[in-house]
């Protein structure tokens, strides 16, 4: 697993504001990209989601595809960065977070 | 007066066709014995289970003593996969199929003890047979290709996926559930399974032919009939031929009418409903299935709407489904798995039916997205 491989590491290289986070943890099919869309009507640049629900893996690089949008790729979601606790990973399954440029307003 | 109902999920339970209905209560009357038991009545049960295994191996394009009949299409693909799969434990144990393979052959595959290679899928289902040709070898135990996709309706390039598999030795298990009664099979095989359930036939039967020359091994606890532990059912086994026969011979007509149902339904969505994808090969596929996914709608909800307008429609979305996974299939395919909607429509469709289910669906997709609160993304 990649959170065994050295220190945390900022999300974001570049310099500027922080990327918008979306938490759509616990969320079932198909509320996580309704999320993800909402989200994107009110922003440009790189959108970040975190989500567990299984059909989200497919899910949001099929909406990306249907709206012109950009996925710039999908990971494991470290505990570090969204105080999962041990407690709610087994309720939920592994979180993820997958990175979206939105390339149309 | 209130509209009939419009069943529109005939896919692996059609409704019974009325030539198995008759054919089923005949042979209730005069094939309830033990075929296997040695008196008369016995011997009326077991002249009607060889004439129904004969009119199905013609159907099939195989020989009475290749035809083997199964409790159901399911348990027939597990033991297909199991005992051709354990007769070559010597070559290997790997079974290479499919990504979009029925869930039921799949998880046979896993329990042979060795990989199961599943070989990618283009956007409409088809099979990689770059890739297909590449995972074959001389250590793989048994390939499984469907001839067509019943969630999606593409048909598979079988000939070539046969060729390959062919030529280093290994079996090709054909799952032809979803397409026999529907297209003409005309595909190579080694072992193959079809679904009477499908074609409307009774439930309670499944048939598999095995080529002469495949070796299979006993699977399960020792039974005169280890395919059927206990023996088929005589009726439903007479059903079943009753109900191909029929369909087989309707279905130049069955074909082109629900074909042009299709057609219209695949060119009418995208254009009544924003925001939807219709999946599967528009040409090279079932004449009745149709399946596509909505943006923003939650599959169950969708079902349950259209169920509460009068119409009976199936769903691949994971929140549609019992283990709420999505389905494997739409997943490989790399489509919209959420707010799907499989139609499959059976032979007694009728253009009515068709056209009041397209006039219902915009209002029903946009009741589901209202609810959920996805207006207007």
């Amino acid at each position: 697993m990649s959170d065994d491989v050295g220190p945390l590491e900022p999300v974001n290289d570049d310099v500027g504001p922080p990327e918008p986070v979306i938490d759509a943890r616990g969320l079932r099919c198909p509320a996580p990209v309704i999320a993800l869309a909402a989200a994107a009507r009110q922003t440009t640049g790189v959108i970040t989601v975190w989500w567990t629900d299984p059909a989200a893996e497919y899910d949001i690089p099929a909406w990306a595809r249907m709206r012109g949008h950009e996925v710039l790729g999908t990971e494991p979601l470290r505990s570090e960065e969204s105080n999962e606790t041990a407690d709610d990973a087994p309720t939920r399954g592994a979180p993820y977070a997958t990175r979206v440029r939105i390339t149309s307003p | 007066m209130a509209d009939a109902r419009v069943f529109l999920d005939a896919g692996g339970r059609a409704p019974v066709h009325p030539a198995a209905r008759q054919a089923y209560a005949a042979a209730l009357a005069d094939g309830w014995a033990d075929p296997r038991r040695l008196y008369t009545e016995a011997r009326q049960a077991r002249a009607l289970l060889d004439a129904a295994r004969e009119v199905l191996a013609e159907a099939l394009g195989a020989r009475p003593d290749e035809v083997r009949l199964t409790p159901n299409h399911t348990a027939g693909l597990h033991a297909a996969v199991l005992s051709a799969g354990r007769a070559r434990h010597r070559a290997g144990r790997r079974v290479v199929a499919s990504a979009v393979e029925r869930a039921a052959l799949l998880a046979a595959a896993s329990q042979l003890g060795g990989d199961v290679v599943f070989v990618g899928v283009d956007d409409a289902a088809r099979v990689d047979l770059d890739a297909w040709r590449t995972a074959i070898g001389p250590d793989v135990a048994v390939a499984a290709l469907q001839h067509a996709n019943g969630e999606v309706g593409t048909l598979q390039p079988v000939d070539e996926a046969w060729e390959a598999a062919h030529g280093a030795g290994v079996p090709l298990l054909v799952d032809a559930g979803a397409s026999v009664g529907h297209v003409a099979l005309g595909v190579p095989w080694d072992l193959l399974a079809a679904d009477p359930g499908d074609w409307g036939g009774p439930a309670g039967i499944g048939v598999v032919a095995v080529r002469t020359r495949v070796r299979t091994a006993q699977v399960g606890p020792e039974d005169a009939d280890p395919w059927a532990p206990g023996g088929p059912s005589v009726p439903a086994a007479v059903g079943a031929a009753a109900a191909l026969q029929a369909v087989l011979a309707e279905r130049a007509d069955h074909d082109q009418r629900r074909r042009s149902l299709v057609d219209r339904i695949r060119a009418t969505v995208p254009r009544t409903v924003p925001d939807v994808q219709v999946v599967g090969d528009p040409h090279d596929r079932l004449p009745h299935v149709v399946t596509f996914s909505c943006l923003y709608v939650d599959g169950e909800a969708l079902v349950t709407e259209l169920d509460r307008r009068g119409f009976a429609v199936g769903s691949g979305s994971a929140c549609a489904s019992t283990e709420l996974r999505p389905s494997h299939v739409l997943a490989a395919m790399g489509v919209l798995t959420h707010g799907n909607v499989r139609l499959a429509l059976p032979t007694t469709v009728t253009e009515d039916d068709v056209d009041r289910f397209l006039a219902e669906l915009p209002d029903a997709v946009a009741t589901v997205r209202r609810m959920i609160g996805a207006e207007g993304l």
